[in-house]
């Protein structure tokens, strides 16, 4: 039986991690590569670099970056943040990216998506969807872009059928409502769009405790829950929240002894 | 433990970094090429997954799938992943019309539009994240998790060939294994520890062929 998969995501700018990991005996705090070695020893089953570099020329950094990730880590890498063209795909891709998630690039043109499908294969796409709820209207939620500064008046759930049929072999999932609020993922948004695509949901936005991570896996049905602050903040160890998850009788990988 | 020189097949289809580290990881030095004296010089060869099966198809029509059907017709050791492992077979429903290496009598087929798994849900294609195979190969261990990304699979013609079965909606081949030809749907490269010793053992700290 496919396993629920557990993400610890790592905010990184100029090659840096933003927020800093609170690990006990880390030799470099900043350093995303050395966190991710942390996060899959401990049974983390992918990791996701989210890039939030602005100038051009720190973007030489995330492929070295990525590169160097590539080498250190055993398990799947996802990269995102500023995926505009082509050639940003690729060298991501070649530097070592197991796959690439586009945001705005996709909204701005949608048949980006099915030409990166197309090129690199399903499998190396995902789509990040950033939804917020619009005013007054329950179960309506529209997609943001430009790191949510901008509303596409998209309707969220069918954005993500959309991309679905364009190829996207993945859909991140984040609810600018709940992100950083600590209070859970939207469950109800979540459970929306797991039931609208074939293709895997990543629950993303607003994980504080243990149960939000079972609630979005369990109840909402998504296919991956990605957190950050909870892992970054030394409060749970990826092994603790898997091992909660297997006593909620959740199927996930199971952390390794060695 | 002696790995002698690994050749990885590079078809130019995809980043084959993450395999030759994680052989590197392992203890050995391997080397990437599509130059087939390279690759025939080589004591074990290893073909990772690479792109789709129609470009696969078209790079191994030249000399470099030459090489590859003679160096398995040389009974030196091969492990072919994911598409390494498909191209081993005679065609694939992802390209009706191109032909496989057909070292084996086979086909490769996509999962149903339809998949459940036994509560009724829907399971997603592609196929991707950690699943648990179901194996008696020294190779591979028996319950072990590794990770998968594909929405096609190999069913050969002869049963015996499967040494390892996984459980996505029903049972698929996840590694066949015969002579000096070992291959596996899932990537070892990508399945930390346990993927480590995959790649171990393939490179001689069991006895397997």
């Amino acid at each position: 039986m496919l396993a629920k998969r557990i993400i610890p995501c790592l905010d990184v700018k100029g090659g840096r991690v933003v927020k800093g990991v609170n690990f006990v005996g880390l030799r470099d705090a900043g350093d995303p590569v050395e966190s991710a070695e942390r996060y899959s020893d401990g049974g983390a089953d992918e990791i996701t670099f989210l890039d939030i570099t602005a100038s051009h020329e720190e973007r030489r950094t995330l492929f070295e970056l990525v590169d160097r990730a590539a080498s250190t880590i055993a398990v799947p890498l996802t990269v995102g943040g500023g995926v505009r063209e082509r050639r940003d795909v690729k060298e991501l891709l070649h530097a070592g990216a197991d796959k690439v998630s586009i945001n705005s690039a996709a909204v701005a043109n949608p048949s980006f998506v099915g030409e990166m499908a197309e090129a690199y294969g399903s499998q190396a796409i995902v789509v990040a969807i950033d939804a917020k709820r619009a005013p007054g209207a329950p179960d309506k939620w529209t997609v943001y872009t430009h790191g949510g500064r901008r509303d596409t008046g998209l309707d969220a759930i069918a954005w993500a059928k959309q991309v679905a049929d364009l190829g996207a072999g993945e859909i991140l999932l984040t609810s600018m409502d709940r992100d950083g609020t600590r209070d859970g993922y939207d469950l109800v948004l979540t459970r929306a769009v797991v039931d609208a695509v074939p293709i895997p949901v990543v629950a993303s936005g607003g994980v504080g405790t243990l149960q939000h991570v079972h609630e979005g896996l369990a109840f909402a049905g998504a296919d991956a829950a990605l957190a950050a602050s909870i892992f970054h903040d030394g409060h749970y160890t990826v092994a603790e929240v898997k091992r909660y998850l297997l006593d909620q009788g959740v199927c996930v990988r199971p952390p390794e002894a060695d | 433990m002696t790995t002698g020189r690994v050749a990885i097949v590079d078809l130019g289809l995809g980043n084959l970094h993450s395999v030759a580290k994680a052989f590197e990881r392992a203890g050995a030095k391997p080397v990437l090429s599509a130059d087939p004296d390279v690759l025939l010089r080589a004591d074990r060869l290893v073909m990772p997954g690479q792109g789709a099966f129609r470009e696969c198809s078209h790079a191994l029509a030249g000399e470099v799938g030459e090489a590859v059907r003679a160096w398995i017709d040389s009974g030196r050791p091969y492990l072919g992943i994911c598409l390494g492992m498909q191209a081993l077979f005679e065609s694939s429903e992802e390209a009706p019309g191109e032909p496989g290496l057909g070292i084996f009598p086979g086909s490769v087929r996509r999962f149903s539009v339809d998949l459940r798994d036994e509560g009724g849900m829907r399971l997603k294609v592609p196929h991707i994240g950690w699943n648990q195979i179901a194996s008696k190969h020294p190779v591979f261990e028996d319950g072990a998790w590794y990770y998968f990304v594909h929405s096609y699979y190999c069913v050969p013609e002869d049963e015996a060939l499967v040494v390892a079965t996984t459980d996505y909606g029903g049972r698929f081949c996840s590694a066949i294994a015969r002579d000096n030809v070992l291959a596996c749907q899932f990537h070892p490269e990508k399945s930390q520890h346990a993927g480590v010793r995959v790649i171990g053992h393939f490179l001689g700290d069991v006895s397997w062929s």
